[in-house]
């Protein structure tokens, strides 16, 4: 693999739908990814199997923080093609709203890339990007080159 | 108050609140244990949870839910009346990448309450106790109103006793 951090949206989608193929658990979770020119979003698309609380109802809160890290991953590998896969060392949630029954998007930013460590933030939301549901902050091992 | 009526509760509650989760069924989080600010669900290892399909790992986000799931069922069971919950915070150690095959069991425990807000601690294995895979800490909130324990155990009462009613009506 030669691409760079400069990749048009076109082929950074075909390289983040290729990587998050060999993450099972995205595909169990029912993960999109979305790109607006070089703004990546990844969707949760509402489904059954995500309902933590069925009475409310609402999304289950360990699904929302599993989106979010795989949202983390995903940001990630798209800064470095080049490497395996990233393992999280530490993350901290804090969940701001109830999960509504509907679609849900994630969107991650690195604060800081050192040659090891990563140190990420990632939102997500619901109806509006202003309120959000939820919010990591994590540490992530990053993979080696290959 | 009868600690045995208690723990029936729990036991019953806690069985039937993963069973009734679907997030939980689906990734196939199964109920273990129960005690008083305290309890102990199981992961067993299954392809659909792996993270990265090089390694056959098991994904963090599959931990972060059975860890969730198990601070939430040991806040329920740690407050002195019974109520909704809702997650305020999840702080996930992950001290090494589960081993491929092995079930993970999530243990949690609710070491203190307020009136509204229960603080958990809680650790991910895969085997052995003393090596976990992760630790965590959390906390809970209580949203709505809220039950008293004889209440909540008296209203069970009743319910069992209608549908013994209604069982036996329909024998006859």
């Amino acid at each position: 693999m030669s691409q760079s951090r400069t990749d048009t949206p076109l082929s950074a989608m075909t390289q983040i739908r290729d990587r998050l193929a060999n993450i099972p658990y995205a595909t169990t979770l029912g993960i999109e990814p979305h790109f607006m020119g070089e703004e990546f979003t990844l969707i949760l698309p509402y489904k059954d199997s995500n309902i933590g609380n069925a009475t409310l109802p609402a999304l289950h809160g360990g699904g929302i923080g599993g989106f979010m890290e795989v949202c983390a991953i995903a940001q990630i590998i798209l800064s470095n093609p080049d490497r395996e896969l990233p393992k999280p060392i530490g993350i901290n949630i804090d969940y701001l709203r109830r999960g509504r029954p509907v679609d849900t998007y994630a969107r991650a930013q690195i604060f800081k890339q050192g040659a090891r460590v990563a140190n990420i933030r990632v939102r997500a939301w619901q109806d509006r990007f202003d309120t959000p549901i939820a919010a990591l902050s994590g540490q992530f091992l990053l993979g080696k080159e290959s | 108050m009868d600690m045995d009526e208690k723990l029936k509760l729990f036991w019953d509650v806690g069985a039937t609140m993963i069973a009734s989760t679907p997030h939980a069924t689906e990734l196939g989080i199964q109920f273990v244990a129960i005690g008083e600010g305290q309890a102990t669900l199981s992961l067993p290892y299954s392809t659909k949870l792996i993270g990265d399909a090089r390694t056959r790992v098991v994904n963090g986000g599959a931990v972060t839910t059975l860890l969730d799931q198990a601070c939430g069922l040991a806040a329920f069971t740690g407050f002195d009346t019974l109520g909704a919950l809702a997650t305020l915070s999840l702080r996930i150690d992950y001290q090494r990448t589960a081993k491929p095959g092995e079930t993970i069991i999530g243990i949690a425990e609710c070491y203190k309450t307020t009136k509204h807000v229960a603080f958990l601690r809680a650790i991910a294995h895969d085997g052995d106790e003393t090596d976990p895979v992760a630790t965590a800490q959390a906390t809970f909130m209580s949203t709505g109103p809220r039950l008293s324990f004889e209440d909540a155990i008296n209203a069970r009462m009743k319910k069992a006793a209608k549908r013994k009613q209604a069982e036996e009506g329909l024998q006859l």
